[in-house]
């Protein structure tokens, strides 16, 4: 029988150290909806929307009086809407009404995100995927709770160079539509290479094809408990630093095992995967950065930052793994720099940079997120951090994406507030050489020579 | 068996658990196994009952047993025991 010393350990990790729940996200597939006439369209999506997601926030609430955990969001990821917009949508006006109608759907079932509003591109742009992108600015300032994400590359099919450029400059309208909210726009629009079908974290969750009709998929998140956890092994080894990340995420893991069985029990609904995520929120005591500093860097950026968050992100896994009978998603540490109070500081103690970020995304998930960069970064220079970090991706065979936020009116060093769960970021630089050439000339990458396996 | 934990915290006092096995005779709920430490100066109980034998709704007895834990100036928190047993039993 469980003894009192578990017990308590147990609730100190979710009352001290900010152990929760951090998404239980519904995906659904919409390709019933598809439809050649737009409203009709609507309406199936709508439909389906609230019948199937009705009774999730409930579900995740009472979750959360029963065992006492936690549940921070509740969400939902759609089939991407190239797809299912497709037949019905002849302009980019016409997705952005499918964006309301997604809107109005997430508001009536109570959910804070919608994620799916999504073109899947890495080799080539049909044209409703290109209607999609460019309808991404408007849709995404008409909507609040739509998110979008274009998966630009992949290990097999290479990299779409010719949406890496449209993208760049769709980053930059987006910023320029939202910007009386400090370009919040850009908050909710991802890129990725290699993405997941069933990843439960927003922006850049959607239900893919490969998926049943809908699923429950769960991140759980606890940086607080690792960073609590290692405090008592001050100055051992790495062995024993090692050990005590394994068995902390294994937890941390259970506990989204459990909240995803139960969740899909009340439903009805079968269970994906737990995403092993280690994600922060802006809230003191709930940071990845505390944690590579409580391995031994004096900031987040310093030297041996990329060591450091490579074994973390490695031993998360090897927890993790044991702790549910099915893992997905994106499941690594996730660095955001808004979002993460101790990556803030970092920034500015000029400890890092956008150069450093790119390095420690190549040993973590996901990428460079949620980064503030100056509003008069030209489109060509943000397509080019793109396609470095979707290269990084392709030859690591892993996820990568950008996040990244050209706050219009504002420089390097200045402040902008994206309130909640986003935070805050000071304004990073960029660096101001010229990638013109390379970016407009249009095309493809090829796949990587280790992706012919068969 | 649907089994639960109570965990009581709060500065020690005369009647704590008095008051609360009382609530669980009431209700018809059996308390399995019962243990106490002191955690930094507060007083910490465990119980874990099972709450098969009562007609009592589990969210109900809850938000009573909070009530309780006010009326005498601990926190009490009830949790289904699934939690603990993920965390702490492979």
């Amino acid at each position: 029988m469980i003894n009192i010393q578990e017990v308590i350990e147990t609730n100190q990790m979710i009352e001290k150290e900010n152990l929760d729940v951090r998404t239980i996200t519904l995906g659904i597939s919409l390709l019933d909806c598809i439809d050649a006439d737009l409203q009709e369209c609507k309406k199936k999506i709508y439909n389906k929307i609230t019948t199937v997601a009705e009774k999730l926030v409930e579900t995740g609430n009472l979750i959360e009086k029963e065992y006492k955990i936690p549940v921070v969001n509740k969400r939902i990821s759609v089939t991407p809407i190239a797809l299912v917009g497709g037949a019905c949508c002849k302009a980019p006006e016409d997705f952005v009404e499918i964006a309301e109608t997604l809107d109005a759907a997430a508001k009536t079932v109570g959910v804070n995100f919608l994620g799916g509003y999504s073109a899947l591109v890495s080799k080539g742009m049909t044209t409703a995927d290109k209607n999609l992108i460019l309808s991404i600015p408007k849709a995404l300032a008409k909507t609040e709770r739509v998110c979008s994400s274009i998966n630009v590359g992949s290990t097999k099919t290479g990299i779409n160079m010719d949406a890496v450029k449209l993208l760049g400059e769709i980053v930059l309208k987006t910023a320029e539509e939202t910007k009386e909210a400090d370009s919040l726009g850009c908050a909710k629009l991802v890129i990725f290479c290699n993405a997941p079908d069933d990843n439960p974290f927003m922006a850049g969750a959607f239900h893919g094809v490969t998926e049943a009709d809908a699923i429950i998929n769960v991140g759980v998140s606890g940086p607080g408990v690792v960073k609590t956890a290692l405090e008592q092994v001050r100055g051992e080894n790495f062995e024993v630093l090692c050990e005590t990340i394994k068995k902390t995420a294994f937890k941390i893991t259970r506990v989204g095992q459990l909240v995803a069985k139960e969740a899909s029990q009340m439903l009805g609904i079968p269970f994906g995967i737990v995403d092993l995520s280690l994600a922060p929120t802006p809230a003191v005591g709930d940071s990845v950065a505390d944690i590579l500093k409580e391995i031994g860097l004096e900031h987040p950026g310093a030297p041996g930052t990329t060591a450091a968050l490579a074994l973390l992100n490695d031993q998360v896994k090897k927890g993790g793994v044991m702790a549910s009978s099915y893992v997905g998603g994106l499941s690594g540490a996730f660095i955001p720099v808004s979002e993460d109070q101790g990556m803030i500081d970092a920034v500015r103690a000029g400890a890092l940079t956008l150069e450093k970020l790119e390095a420690m995304t190549c040993v973590c998930s996901v990428g460079l997120d949620m980064i503030a960069i100056p509003g008069d970064t030209p489109a060509t220079t943000i397509s080019g951090i793109i396609a470095d970090e979707m290269a990084i991706g392709m030859i690591n065979q892993k996820t990568t994406a950008v996040r990244l936020i050209p706050v219009i009116g504002k420089g390097v060093g200045e402040v902008v507030e994206f309130g909640g769960l986003l935070g805050y970021a000071p304004v990073m630089p960029v660096n101001a050489f010229s990638c013109d050439a390379f970016v407009n000339r249009g095309g493809r990458i090829p796949a990587p020579i280790h992706s012919f396996k068969n | 068996m649907k089994k639960a934990v109570i965990t009581v915290v709060g500065k020690d006092s005369v009647g704590i658990i008095a008051k609360v096995c009382t609530y669980l005779a009431e209700n018809n709920i059996n308390i399995l196994d019962i243990s106490q430490t002191i955690v930094q100066e507060y007083f910490n109980m465990m119980m874990i009952v099972d709450f098969g034998t009562t007609e009592k709704d589990f969210l109900v007895a809850a938000t009573e047993l909070e009530k309780v834990g006010e009326e005498i100036g601990v926190v009490i928190k009830t949790q289904r025991e699934d939690i603990f047993n993920m965390m702490h039993r492979i």
